[in-house]
């Protein structure tokens, strides 16, 4: 080891000795176990050196469609900790659980954020108003209503659309309940974990505040994207977009005809200010739109999985940022050129 | 009417092309239903279906979502699994359904086998059903050659399949171009499931393939008027299953092979050639 290395390898220990104001305890790092690549980096965020992460769905990976091995059963249950999203993202989990014989504590991170139905999505199509949040809370007592709701909805998890890591908002709970059962695993770091997870939170917090500013400069009437799946309604609420979706909410349903042809109306009408593709789904149909309606695809959004490292959406912060990114690049080209003019009259 | 039926084709090019697509299906497999259906090989389609999907599959995980990489690995994996239970059907005791059943079993467990083991959880669904509703130029050349490459070669073949369909111990007596006859029928059979699993899906496409060509067995007797019959039915369903697809907000490729089904429906109730109604008046013109 060279001089250099050791020396910012020490003050790197050092650093972090101050930070954890002097009382990490040198236990052995435990293991986390992620069900897929987003939780794993915001677990990692907080964890620190605190624990070993990994995730069960790579990246680029769907979670909706996943086949456990049975290497993913043993690394489960060789886990200290897990951690889901829920929401019935994960339906494979409750059998992966039970053949693992995993019996550790379940962090599941999205415990107590403002969920959002599936049947708000329609009503904010409809309506556009996308800020008042309480009606969302009213929602959460609804739990018992959940097997009939599936039932009459077309897809393929619960009521409740699980996407919503897209908010950063929402993503403030998840790391509030990552950081809680971590504190809970790893007593003797709990001071250093939850100090992370309040410099973390800060920081998600400031790109968001950036973001509000950002999307809110855009032209009002031009704020629709169409995009291959349907989960950027959480991010869509918050920065008043809306989002639409040639199929269902889930990758496994087919579109119709009458979608893709009342999609291409839309566009025809105004009012759209960009169309992309996702990293994990089919890019057909979103080509064969943006072919007829003569818009360009943009860049690709991450939705459901992080890149690989060397990618552009690395971190789970990367990736908001890098959606944002492209998303305003698109939605100011869609400004200047007059796209979204037809809709004003 | 208008409104009805040409509006929907009239204002959208991607309803244009579902249509142009469907039809190009129709006119190359239907006809090799009629033949399938002949040949007592109706579930040979289903079985050559699955055994093409792992082949796309891996020409998929190493070329991505690219057509020509998908049609290479599932013609690949199609003609391999159609040679090895033909030559196995005519070498051993085994009989050709038998061979064929533990060919595509092995090459549907390979297929999933190499894509677990790259771990890459890729979008395979869309792959199982494709959309008729994203067909790009393309997608729509290839099913154009592979449909002539089947009309044209059915028409220079029409009579060695035909017997090799009708009697092939009769064929195999009397000429040695049985064996050819079959692998080049065999060849024609996977090349239609790849197109037609472009546009419909490695699953739905068998029943372009064969409702058209049963259905037609209740109207007619001669092999031509079959092959008419069944392509006729096989357009009728493409256009009238768009329609509903626009219509009522259905998933587009059920929504063509249920109205094929219908037709099938309707032909087994009304048919002239021994459909249930036609057969029960004839019970009764007989007794009297």
């Amino acid at each position: 080891m060279s001089r250099l290395s050791r020396s910012i390898l020490l003050s790197t220990v050092a650093a972090s000795l101050c930070f954890g104001r002097g009382a990490v305890a040198q236990s052995d790092p435990i293991q986390v176990v992620a069900s897929f690549s987003i939780l794993r980096d915001m677990v990692e965020q907080v964890a620190g050196s605190e624990a070993t992460v990994t995730s069960l769905v790579g990246p680029n990976g769907d979670t909706h469609f996943f086949s456990p091995s049975p290497a993913d059963a043993r690394r489960l249950s060789n886990a200290d900790l897990l951690v889901i999203n829920g929401l019935e993202l994960e339906g494979w989990m409750t059998r992966l659980i039970e053949a693992s014989g995993f019996d550790g504590p379940i962090v599941v991170a999205t415990d107590g954020i403002a969920s959002i139905t599936y049947d708000d999505h329609e009503e904010h199509e409809e309506h556009e108003d996308h800020d008042d949040h309480e009606d969302h809370d009213d929602h959460e007592e609804h739990d018992d209503h959940d097997d009939e709701q599936a039932g009459h909805d077309n897809h393929d998890h619960g009521a409740f659309d699980p996407h919503a890591w897209q908010s950063l908002k929402q993503a403030a709970v998840y790391v509030e309940n990552i950081s809680t059962a971590l504190q809970k695993a790893q007593p003797g770091s709990a001071d250093a974990i939850a100090s992370r997870a309040a410099e973390y939170s800060a920081d998600l917090a400031a790109l968001d505040a950036a973001l509000q500013s950002e999307f809110a400069a855009i032209d009002e009437h031009c704020r629709m994207i169409i995009t291959s799946h349907d989960v950027f309604q959480y991010f869509g609420n918050e920065y008043g977009l809306t989002f639409v979706a040639p199929q269902g909410v889930s990758t496994a349903s087919e579109a119709s005809a009458r979608d893709v042809a009342e999609l291409i109306e839309q566009v025809r009408d105004g009012g759209v200010g960009g169309i992309f593709v996702e990293n994990i789904t089919d890019t057909r149909l979103i080509d064969q739109i943006a072919s007829e309606t003569g818009l360009t695809v943009g860049g690709v959004l991450y939705s459901g999985a992080l890149s690989e490292a060397d990618g552009p959406a690395p971190t789970y912060r990367a990736m908001i940022a890098h959606n944002a990114d492209q998303l305003l690049t698109s939605l100011r080209a869609a400004e200047e050129s007059g796209l979204c003019d037809d809709h004003h009259d | 009417m208008v409104e009805l039926f040409l509006q929907p084709f009239l204002d959208f090019d991607f309803m244009r092309r579902a249509l142009f697509g469907c039809v190009v299906i129709a006119l190359g497999a239907s006809p090799l239903g009629v033949f399938l259906m002949l040949r007592r090989m109706s579930l040979t389609g289903d079985a050559m279906a699955h055994a093409i999907l792992p082949g796309a599959a891996i020409g998929y995980l190493i070329g991505g979502l690219s057509l020509s990489a998908m049609t290479f690995g599932g013609a690949i994996a199609g003609l391999v699994v159609a040679f090895l239970s033909g030559l196995i059907a005519r070498t051993t005791m085994l009989k050709e359904d038998a061979s064929l059943a533990t060919f595509y079993i092995i090459s549907l467990s390979l297929g999933v086998l190499i894509i677990s083991i790259r771990g890459d959880n890729v979008d395979l669904i869309h792959i199982l059903f494709g959309t008729v509703l994203a067909l790009n130029n393309d997608a729509l050349l290839l099913l154009c050659a592979i449909t002539s490459a089947t009309v044209l070669a059915l028409s220079l073949l029409f009579r060695l399949i035909l017997m090799e369909s009708v009697d092939s111990q009769f064929l195999a007596s009397v000429s040695g171009w049985g064996a050819a006859a079959h692998y080049a029928f065999m060849a024609l059979v996977v090349f239609n499931l790849i197109s037609g699993f472009h546009a419909l899906g490695s699953l739905m496409v068998i029943g372009i393939m064969l409702l058209p060509a049963v259905s037609a067995r209740f109207w007619a007797r001669s092999v031509g008027h079959l092959i008419v019959i069944a392509v006729l039915i096989a357009v009728s369903a493409s256009v009238l299953g768009l329609l509903a697809s626009f219509h009522f907000s259905l998933p587009s490729g059920p929504s063509i092979i249920l109205t094929a089904g219908i037709f099938h429906l309707f032909s087994l109730f009304f048919g002239r050639e021994g459909g249930w109604l036609s057969s029960y008046f004839r019970i009764l013109k007989v007794k009297p």
